[in-house]
């Protein structure tokens, strides 16, 4: 059975229709990619599986589950978290900070304790310390635990977001064009991570990208849109061969 | 120049974060301790006045510093705590029973509050947290069973241990006992997972959501808390004054608070302190400087708004962190001795703002 399922989703926006009918189904332990020039409604996809947008039609299947009735704030305790396109760090906080908010859906202290400080929410601070580290282990973090984001180049702020998404433990992860802005070094290094993301810590994922040779490296199944619509979907190799996918992106 | 060595991971939950910080901190509570020693009864008043303003100061820090919520209209909660603390010693409830009753009191209102008014957001908001001000200002004048109406309401001055709160010393040590304590409340909140929802929510609700924040809840709470802190300032504030009228709880008090926590330095504990210095000494400082100005200047009556409202704008445009921001400057001045760099808190322009939902 599929972990992920996309089921007939349409979203307009007065008469505009960002997704018209758009379903696809997603397998446990694969890397999904979307593709798709500007406009074609993949972070509009995102954001109605993450529950920020409302679709007019459809439903979203996760692990079985019909999730396109949940609050937002809950997907994330489901096992599903993202990055954002544009970065959506918290600026004026360290990467620790940004990291243990990871770690918010895990609380299990409550207000008094917490105003008490006692031996249990020390505890907590700990073992949310403890799984941090082995995020920030994975991806070379240590230099900047203590740094605010405001002071930290890009690439590695595109960085801290995966990591923060990370420590959400989560079993599907999306990132909205993970190396967009960064060097051709730093997205040598996002093409291991995201491999070793989906071998050693067998999380599926789903990405947006644009960068057409990342992705035919990294991705096992590409789905192209164009207009809210399904243009094709496949093997990389089949949709790089795709007549209407070449039409969409270079014209005749 | 201080280098911290980490070995455990208590280093980065403690509150002191080394030697240095256990010293100073200790020795400025000695010093506060003996302070009834060194000055005169006047001045201890003075003081256990900005301890009431520095809790107030909190609550409002954690809204609108940590939580990114603006509020107009804390006078209310200082109000509504000063009445309730009010309304029960005078019906025989001892003091240290009134206080706890005044937090969740306090409590209670800022979240039944502020479950509906935190749907409003930026302009909004501030403008729904003014009415909560006028409202509360009518309702101290028309609950006259409960406050006295317009005619007042005297405070009782209860004794605790043999001693009375007409002797300063004694309300002195009872104002900084509690603004201790609310700090360290007001720390732990912050280095525990509810106080990094606030500041998530405050840098980016989208994301804060992602990570499973539930905005309205946490928006509510940070009301409430607020809320509690100052109420509980409040209760203080009624001792203070000794003698309750609904006016003294209008729009001009709410906006003290918030030049106190813009002035102290927004998003920092310490800038509470700071903001309640200055703002309580700043009448006595413009009370001082009439004397020396001339008359068609001195004796203006519209002075000491204006200086007010001059100072929040001077603040704004040239240190948006406040004293505590400036403070941070010049410790890191000696820290770095000769190498400091003006250029180190220049502010980077950004271009990775998102696009907001």
């Amino acid at each position: 059975m599929s972990l992920f399922e996309v089921k007939n989703i349409t979203v307009s926006f007065g008469g505009v229709k960002a997704l018209n009918d758009v379903s696809f189904t997603v397998d446990k332990g694969e890397i999904f990619t979307i593709i798709g020039p500007n406009g074609a409604g993949k972070s509009t996809l995102f954001n109605v599986i993450s529950r920020i947008y409302e679709p007019s039609n459809g439903e979203i299947f996760f692990n079985g589950e019909n999730i396109s009735k949940i609050k937002p704030h809950n997907i994330s305790s489901l096992g599903i978290a993202r990055t954002f396109q544009n970065l959506e760090l918290f600026e004026n906080a360290t990467v620790l900070q940004n990291m243990l908010l990871g770690r918010h859906i895990y609380k299990k202290t409550n207000i008094l304790s917490e105003i008490l400080f006692t031996n249990k929410t020390r505890q907590q601070e700990r073992e949310h310390r403890l799984k941090i580290e082995e995020v920030i282990d994975f991806l070379d973090l240590q230099h900047y635990r203590d740094t605010l984001i405001n002071g930290l180049p890009y690439g590695v702020r595109k960085n801290v977001e995966l990591a923060r998404a990370l420590c959400t433990a989560p079993k599907l992860l999306l990132l909205d064009e993970p190396s967009s802005g960064l060097t051709n070094e730093e997205t040598n290094d996002l093409g291991f991570w995201i491999k070793d993301i989906q071998s050693l810590l067998g999380i599926t994922i789903i990405m947006i990208e644009h960068d057409m040779s990342f992705v035919n490296k990294v991705s096992d199944r590409i789905l192209a849109l164009n207009y809210g619509e399904i243009l094709a979907s496949g093997l990389p190799s089949e949709i790089k061969e795709n007549a209407d996918v070449k039409q969409a992106y270079m014209g005749e | 120049m201080r280098f911290i060595f980490k070995t455990n991971y208590a280093q980065d939950i403690n509150i002191a974060r080394h030697g240095g910080d256990r010293l100073w901190y200790s020795l400025l509570i000695i010093l506060m301790l003996a302070m009834p020693l060194l000055i005169d009864d006047f001045y201890l008043g003075e003081i256990s006045y900005v301890c009431i303003l520095a809790i107030a100061g909190i609550g409002l820090m954690i809204l609108s510093g940590y939580t990114g919520l603006a509020s107009l209209g804390h006078a209310a909660f200082l109000g509504i705590g000063a009445y309730t603390h009010a309304f029960l010693l005078t019906n025989g409830i001892p003091f240290f029973a009134s206080i706890p009753v005044v937090i969740i009191v306090s409590f209670m209102v800022g979240a039944l509050i502020g479950i509906p008014i935190l749907r409003l957001t930026g302009m909004y908001l501030a403008i729904a947290t003014l009415a909560l001000c006028f409202i509360a200002e009518h309702v101290f004048i028309k609950w006259e069973h409960f406050t006295g109406g317009n005619r007042g309401m005297p405070v009782p001055q209860p004794e605790i241990m043999g001693m009375s709160f007409y002797d300063s010393a004694t309300f002195y040590y009872v104002c900084l006992a509690f603004l201790i304590l609310s700090m360290f409340a007001a720390i732990n909140i912050l280095r525990s997972p509810t106080g990094r929802a606030f500041v998530a929510i405050r840098d980016s609700e989208i994301a804060a959501q992602s990570l499973g924040v539930n905005l309205g809840l946490y928006k509510a709470l940070s009301f409430a808390i607020s809320g509690a802190f100052t109420g509980l300032a409040g209760a203080l504030l009624a001792h203070y004054i000794g003698y309750l009228a609904p006016d003294i709880f209008n729009i001009f008090l709410s906006l003290t608070l918030l030049l106190l926590i813009v002035v102290g330095g927004m998003g920092s504990l310490h800038g509470t302190v700071f903001g309640a210095i200055f703002v309580g000494y700043l009448p006595q400082l413009i009370a001082i400087c009439r004397d020396y100005l001339p008359s068609s200047i001195g004796s203006q009556p519209g002075l000491e708004p204006m200086l007010f409202g001059l100072i929040l704008v001077l603040f704004i445009l040239y240190e948006p962190l406040g004293i505590y921001g400036r403070w941070v400057k010049i410790k890191l001045f000696f820290q770095l001795f000769p190498t400091y760099k003006k250029q180190t808190f220049k502010k980077q322009k950004v271009f990775t703002k998102s696009d907001r939902v």
